[in-house]
């Protein structure tokens, strides 16, 4: 699924080139002339940004199947890094394509998501100017978004796609699925790939298509007003993708939000397939019949309580004010993530514990709790946000 | 007796071939890290040249009488905000909040500005008054010559609180 929508991107991506001026004067009239006046021209957009959402879900979709299969066990331990991979440069294609129809959206978004670069110490500063072309959004960072949508980001993962095939064909092919019960090395019965997987590639692909097409042809890429420096948009949002970060910055400071914890956690995926385990459970959803139920309870935990920190946090909780004598830093930064690392710490702890887990199904038991977590966390700043980002009833955004 | 040279060269390491071997990786690295350096300079040279040469960046604002004390005068243009204070002196404030960089508005009805994006808010002078800002706005110079306000944007001052220092007395 995910290759049919990355040709369909490709496909589409390189008809816009054709209409599209990656100017600043011109980048938002050549989008309505596209839209208007080119036969076409707004279902290829559509079309475009559907495929790029849909994209996104069906990339985070196949990352939790790897997950919960196993699938990054040795000798799939590298395909899991060259996929962590692409997904990151696939979230930095919709993000950089984002600011290319330069309306409102567009440039506030931006705005902001690289406003958080400074916060980085030592070299924040200077990695936002590189990225923005200069010390504000303007043409350079115009020129350098396009270079790195259009030429950048598709050159890598023309590379990188193949690459990710080949390991799994070198791996043996997929994962397959197993019940918790059977002996892996029970392969059960096999078929020739052609026609038997073709066939059924083909009719997903078909189906995937026609699905975005009605998407296409019903709903409209959103293009808000002409972009205007001068006014910035109450509230102003980061694309839904992003809004589980931005939620996490309205609790806690922007180093900790945006550079500690993203690099802790980042640096966790990164390890995971590396860590020690306790036994190879490649096929098994879950890993056990007590992986399972430990991850249903971490599911339910993370949805009920994320809720409750983040209305406390915004209601009742307010470190700064509490502790003025302590910089920002250490009050609204250091401290609720130090919290947030012991409740991690204590919850493993006691899943260990409390089910005599194995580490497999202890891990996966804390990944669970942060996915719902993180969800939870985007769902509250997409729908529950509105004016001056104060939680709203989401009829009232 | 060619295989007892080629066992004894073996058993011992061929140390030409490593070392050779050795010397194109390390070659290589150097030629990788040159790779970076001049992609880099070429990404950061854009940066210098685009903030505008000093002659555009320095804004007339008007004669000193055209600002009422205690009164906030937007100036598109220049992006910034002319603040005259209750005693005379005048700031120049930059108007992207210093949170993430949104443009504040001035709210004469509150007296503060009021960022729209996530409610910080700044006084007058620029000072914090509601996080998450974690610093006061960032001024331009200002140089009163004949009466005349001038600005000059092409060089915003960061500072971690108002000081009276910073203003400018005509």
């Amino acid at each position: 699924m995910a290759v049919v929508l990355v040709v369909l991107l490709f496909a589409t991506g390189m008809m816009l080139q054709f209409a599209y001026q990656p100017v600043p004067d011109k980048a938002y009239e050549s989008i309505l002339h596209l839209q208007n006046d080119v036969f076409f021209g707004q279902l290829i957009r559509n079309i475009h940004h559907w495929s790029a959402n849909v994209l996104l879900i069906v990339v985070f979709l196949h990352f939790l199947r790897v997950f919960f299969t196993g699938a990054f066990h040795a000798p799939r331990q590298f395909n899991w890094i060259i996929g962590l991979t692409m997904f990151v440069l696939i979230l930095g294609s919709n993000f950089t394509g984002y600011l290319l129809p330069w309306d409102q959206l567009a440039f506030w978004a931006v705005t902001i998501c690289t406003g958080m670069l400074e916060y980085i110490p030592l070299i924040g500063e200077g990695l936002k100017q590189i990225i923005l072309g200069g010390t504000d959004l303007g043409s350079a960072t115009l020129s350098n978004f396009f270079a790195i949508h259009t030429a950048i980001i598709p050159a890598c993962l023309l590379l990188l796609l193949p690459f990710h095939f080949w390991r799994v064909r070198k791996a043996g092919g997929l994962v397959v699925p197993l019940s918790p019960e059977e002996n892996p090395a029970n392969k059960g019965e096999m078929v020739p790939t052609i026609p038997n997987l073709i066939l059924r590639e083909l009719v997903v692909a078909a189906v995937l298509i026609a699905f975005i097409m009605l998407l296409s042809v019903v709903y409209d890429a959103p293009l808000g007003a002409r972009a205007n420096p001068g006014l910035s948009p109450n509230p102003t949002k980061a694309p839904w993708y992003f809004a589980g970060l931005q939620e996490l910055l309205l609790h806690i400071h922007p180093l900790f939000a945006f550079a500690v914890m993203p690099l802790i956690f980042a640096g966790i995926l990164i390890l995971l397939p590396y860590i020690p385990y306790d036994e190879n459970t490649a096929g098994v959803w879950f890993a056990s019949h007590r992986g399972r139920r430990m991850a249903i309870v971490a599911s339910i935990i993370a949805l009920v309580f994320t809720p409750i920190l983040v209305l406390t946090d915004d209601l009742f909780f307010d470190f700064a004010a509490w502790l003025p004598g302590i910089p920002p830093i250490f009050s609204s930064g250091l401290l609720p993530v130090a919290m947030i690392l012991a409740i991690l710490g204590g919850f493993y702890a006691l899943m260990k514990r409390k089910y005599s887990a194995t580490k497999n199904e202890t891990v996966q038991a804390v990944f669970v709790l942060l996915l719902f977590a993180f969800i939870i966390l985007t769902i509250t700043t997409v729908w529950f946000r509105g004016e001056g980002m104060a939680l709203t009833w989401p009829w009232k955004v | 007796m060619n295989e007892g040279l080629k066992e004894e060269a073996a058993a011992t390491e061929p140390s030409r071939r490593s070392f050779l071997s050795k010397l194109w990786v390390g070659l290589g690295l150097v030629a990788l890290a040159e790779v970076v350096a001049v992609v880099f300079a070429f990404l950061r040279s854009n940066k210098s040249k685009a903030r505008g040469v000093a002659s555009d960046a320095m804004v007339m604002a008007g004669t000193v009488d055209k600002f009422e004390p205690n009164s906030v005068t937007a100036f598109v243009r220049g992006r910034f905000y002319l603040a005259r204070l209750e005693d005379g002196g005048f700031l120049a404030l930059s108007r992207k909040c210093t949170h993430l960089g949104c443009t504040v508005p001035w709210v004469a009805k509150e007296k503060r500005f009021a960022c729209p994006c996530h409610a910080s808010a700044f006084d007058i002078t620029g000072e914090v008054i509601n996080s998450p800002a974690p610093r006061p706005l960032d001024i331009y110079p200002i140089f009163i010559e004949n009466n005349v306000v001038k600005v000059d944007t092409g060089k915003p001052i960061k500072r971690d609180q108002f000081r009276t220092e910073q203003v400018r007395y005509p």
